[in-house]
């Protein structure tokens, strides 16, 4: 074999290998922080144990960059959740609080995947989380494990699925084996 | 020989007793000791509430420099070193907004503490909407934090007793701490234990701050080593205005000694008489002190510094007996006591009548010097007058003065013909005076604060960055026991509560928010039906909803224990965030009364403010007795100008009693106005010259111009003495004159380099004020009607009339 041929071979094959291993959570990342932010609709059951039947919602979601993140929900459990930068309020039934979320690391590890997921932002992701990353492009799913040995006696995991730069499915499930599924619709202009 | 013995010994034994009483006293130097006694019951409230208020314990700290993360991990470290030292009975940073260590008792007792706790609550139809509001919860991200407790506390009392005691809005968090608004600052707020106005106590809870941010800074390694610590407050002023006393008493009380004692000793070449000469002073100065000590308890920083005047004044005394009498003749003492003392004594009496001023003042602080130098001033001229002479050897030799003396006739002869030049002088200051009458004095408190401009600053930014300074206008209430106190607030509140519903308020903060009067929370109690009702209740209420009342056994648990075990008392709160919610809103006050205090806040929006004739009529409504609404910077101003009148009007009455005095000794009308004369004049040139200078006038100045009118009377006396009788040795009187005028300006001109507002303005108008005298004397005396005789080396001076 002519070295020529030999070096076009491994070259292909390299090519090839690094075809393979082309969607990483960093270009995941780069997809998504590419994404012009934009409006979703969102439908949330929530199974919890000492209720009988799940609890359903629904409403809107917006995200705007870096890192404010609205949840709209609309009907009779009305209530609208703001997150920004480390400040978030929740208003409902004429009633706002405001929670620091250093304060509430058990509240906090619930939004900071999925606003970190929109972000992009694998550096917030991580402080936090180990995350692993299956799938291609087309249908990722991302899984979150809290770091902190406190905070993962209280959510065992949490799995954020989508298709190219779109979150379309959350899933968080409590240690006590409560658990919700949020699926995201973006809203179409 | 035997009654100048026994002066001696009884000299001796009330030094030792003056000592010993001296051994016992507590000083102090907190400001607030410049307040009056307590004339109104909003100044009493004010005074309280100034020295040993919530508000006077309150600490604030920055933290600057370094990162935004780095100075966040100070804050905390800070915070958590604070937080374990007793000194503190609350530390916040914004991170600690979780209660965790109150989260038992606060659950133990939630029946009684919720203020949604009521009979419709426990009805098939209150527990349904309470219930349904809880599972609605549950659903939204914050129900996570409520989760584990939806089978004991279903209707959510919980959350409503957390929400009462949690702080109104607080500044921005940055990495989950407290920050200033442009982000730059730290910043974090300390409750001492200690009253802002126990000086001592606030020193050591500034040191061990100090301390903590060492340590703080320490632990968070490189990144925090530029992090600087900021401090203002109360507490922290009070400690700095002390040391800074401290600083200037020591030093400037030193120098000016050291001053005099040099020029002394250059006069009289004579270390023996130099020493002799501070047996008055010093006399003087510890049975001030212990008078002070004696009629107020403590002693002010401020009235030590004082003392250095007193060396001024005192050391006159030794210096007319030394300079004006006829060493070496034996009969010279006591020729002197019979000539000379009857016009000292004239001139201590004046100097009384002056600072009997400030002893009636109403200002605990200004009494205090006037105690000071009433005592010492009158103990110094006795010592001189009785245990001097006794002291003094057979022969004592001084450098004889009389040519110097001399010498200063002759130059204030020939000024005499400038007399009317003294006039012209007093009619431009009377009239530069007239022309300021209307920003003579100056109307701020803050001008006798000793606090530098930048401290002020910093505590202005630092008290707007935490949103602290909404908590000036109060309403207090009183009651016998804690409990009608907390009544009374509670009825107060509920008044209130429609002012804030129709906007003419923001918000309330209120003791019994956080501990509710006993008959609050027993109606609470028997609003929570049996067990047996509860359950069936809860059957009916959850009829459709997605929760069994099986699962809520917790719940009724739970409320029949709350049944049984009654009230939460002041006792059981007082370690937890309820208690230290308590602290400083419900107390003790100095009258012996329980006091609610309720906290107002304007109204939400930059230009809005308190409607105080709404929340008057609320109080009024309220029908509680002798509820009191209080504008915590509309007092202090109203105390100031009240307290000033009446600094001006004693002052005046003192200058009046000065007149009298006068006239009494001296009985001729035209004898009094010529002693008068240069004092007045010294007094007008002085004020006019600190208003020409830009100078606005506060009480210290009105009490140096009183000192320039007690010392200068002394001059004067001394002229009239020369003018009006034989033998006089001029040029003797003349030089101690002199002589005791250079050690006054030299002490008080010392003083008038403090940086403290009350020593500078002191100082600077008494060295100013008695030099301008004392030449206005020596101009006005009729000296060109004396002529000298040869008689000896002495160069005594006999007037003509007499050598005739």
């Amino acid at each position: 074999m002519m070295l020529r041929d030999w070096l076009f071979i491994v070259l292909c094959w390299s090519a090839q290998a690094s075809s393979a291993a082309d969607f990483d959570v960093d270009k995941l990342m780069d997809l998504l922080r590419g994404q012009r932010p934009e409006k979703a609709t969102f439908h949330e059951t929530k199974h919890i144990a000492i209720l009988e039947r799940p609890v359903e919602s629904s409403g809107e979601l917006d995200f705007t960059r870096p890192d404010r993140l609205e949840k709209r929900t609309f009907g009779l459990n009305a209530e609208r959740m703001v997150v920004d930068g480390e400040v978030l309020t929740i208003e409902r039934g004429g009633r706002k609080q405001t929670l620091g979320l250093r304060e509430h690391p058990q509240i906090a590890v619930l939004i900071e995947s999925i606003r970190g997921t929109l972000a992009g932002d694998r550096t917030a992701l991580e402080k936090t989380y180990t995350m692993t990353l299956e799938g291609d492009m087309q249908s990722w799913r991302l899984m979150f494990r809290p770091k902190d040995a406190a905070l993962a006696t209280l959510v065992s995991r949490i799995r954020i699925g989508g298709t190219q730069a779109q979150v379309r499915r959350v899933e968080i499930d409590e240690a006590d084996g409560d658990r919700s599924v949020m699926l995201v619709t973006p809203a179409t202009p | 020989m035997r009654s100048r013995g026994l002066a001696v010994a009884i000299w001796l034994a009330g030094i030792t007793l003056c000592v010993f009483q001296i051994g016992e006293t507590r000083f102090v130097a907190d400001f607030s000791a410049f307040l009056p006694a307590a004339p109104t019951p909003e100044q009493q409230l004010l005074a309280d509430q100034l020295r040993a208020g919530a508000l006077s314990r309150v600490m604030l700290i920055g933290i600057d420099g370094a990162d935004a993360s780095a100075r966040a991990g100070v804050s905390r470290a800070l915070a958590g070193v604070l937080r374990a030292d007793p000194k503190f009975v609350t530390v916040n940073n914004g991170a600690n907004g979780r209660f965790e260590r109150e989260r038992e008792l606060l659950m133990n007792y939630r029946y009684v503490l919720s203020p949604a706790v009521s009979p419709d609550r426990f009805t098939v139809k209150g527990l349904r909407a309470a219930i349904g509001e809880t599972l609605e919860l549950l659903a939204s991200p914050a129900g996570l934090l409520v989760k584990s407790l939806v089978t004991r506390d279903p209707t959510g009392e919980m959350l409503a007793v957390i929400d009462r005691i949690r702080p109104a809005e607080g500044p921005r968090l940055t990495d989950g701490v407290w920050v200033a608004p442009d982000g730059k600052r730290a910043l974090l707020v300390a409750r001492t234990r200690a009253n802002g106005s126990d000086t001592d106590a606030q020193a050591l809870a500034v040191a061990a701050v100090e301390d903590a941010f060492r340590k703080a800074t320490a632990t968070e390694g490189a990144a925090a080593a530029s992090a600087r610590l900021a401090m203002t407050g109360p507490g922290v002023f009070s400690v700095r205005a002390r040391a800074m006393v401290e600083h200037d008493v020591t030093r400037l009380t030193a120098l000016s000694a050291a001053l005099v004692i040099v020029l002394l000793l250059v006069v009289y070449r004579s270390p023996l008489a130099l020493a002799l000469g501070f047996v008055p002073v010093v006399s003087g100065a510890l049975a001030g002190i212990a008078a002070v000590s004696l009629g107020f308890g403590v002693v002010h920083g401020i009235t030590l510094g004082f003392g250095t005047t007193l060396i001024g004044e005192a050391i006159d005394y030794s210096i007319y007996l030394f300079v004006q009498v006829e060493r070496g003749n034996k009969d010279s003492d006591e020729s002197w006591i019979g000539h000379f003392w009857p016009t000292i004594r004239l001139g201590v009496l004046t100097s009384i009548a002056g600072f009997s001023a400030l002893l009636f003042s109403g200002l605990p602080g200004l009494a205090q010097l006037g105690l000071y130098s009433i005592v010492g001033l009158a103990v110094a001229a006795t010592v001189t007058r009785f245990v001097l002479p006794a002291l003094l050897p057979e022969r004592l030799r001084i450098r004889d003065l009389s040519g110097l003396g001399l010498r200063i006739v002759a130059i204030a002869r020939r000024g005499a013909r400038l007399r009317t030049g003294v006039l012209v002088l007093s009619l431009a200051s009377a009239a530069v005076l007239w022309t300021h009458r209307n920003g003579l004095w100056d109307p701020e408190l803050s001008s006798l604060n000793p606090i530098t401009i930048e401290d002020r600053v910093l505590d202005g930014e630092l008290r707007a960055a935490l949103g602290a300074s909404d908590a000036r206008t109060m309403i207090a209430m009183h009651g016998a026991t804690a409990d009608e106190a907390l009544a009374a607030a509670e009825r107060v509140g509920q008044h209130l509560d429609a002012l804030i519903v129709a906007g003419k308020l923001g918000g309330y903060e209120s003791p019994a928010q956080f501990l509710p009067a006993g008959a609050t929370q027993r109606a609470r109690l028997d609003s929570l039906p049996d067990p047996q009702t509860l359950r069936t209740r809860l059957h009916a209420a959850l009829e459709g909803m997605p929760l069994r009342a099986e699962r809520l056994e917790p719940f009724v648990e739970d409320v029949s224990r709350a049944r049984s075990q009654g009230l939460v008392t002041r006792g059981q709160v007082a370690e937890s965030a309820l208690g230290i919610a308590l602290d400083g809103l419900l107390f003790v006050d100095s009258s012996g009364r329980w006091t609610a205090m309720i906290g107002l806040r304007a109204p939400a929006g930059a230009s809005a403010s308190i409607d105080a004739q709404a929340v008057r009529g609320a109080v009024a409504a309220a029908t509680v007795p002798g509820a009191l609404l209080l504008d915590l910077k509309a007092e202090v101003d109203r105390l100031y100008a009240g307290y000033f009148h009446r600094a001006l009007l004693m002052s005046a009455i003192g200058f009046a009693v000065i007149v009298l005095l006068l006239f009494a000794v001296l009985r001729e009308p035209a004898r009094v106005a010529r002693v008068m004369a240069p004092f007045v004049a010294g007094v007008i040139f002085v004020a006019g010259w600190h208003v020409l200078g830009g100078t606005r006038l506060t009480i210290f100045h009105l009490v140096g111009l009183l000192l320039v009118a007690a010392v200068g009377s002394n001059y004067s006396l001394f002229f009239d003495r020369i003018a009006t009788r034989s033998n006089a040795n001029i040029g003797a009187t003349v030089a101690s004159l002199a002589l005791a005028n250079v050690t006054t300006v030299v002490a008080f001109g010392t003083l008038a380099l403090s940086s403290i507002p009350v020593l500078k303005a002191i100082g600077s108008t008494v060295a100013l004020g008695t030099f301008a005298t004392l030449v206005f004397a020596a101009m006005l005396a009729k000296l060109g009607t004396v002529t000298l005789t040869a008689a000896g080396g002495n160069g005594t001076i006999r007037r003509r009339d007499d050598a005739t």
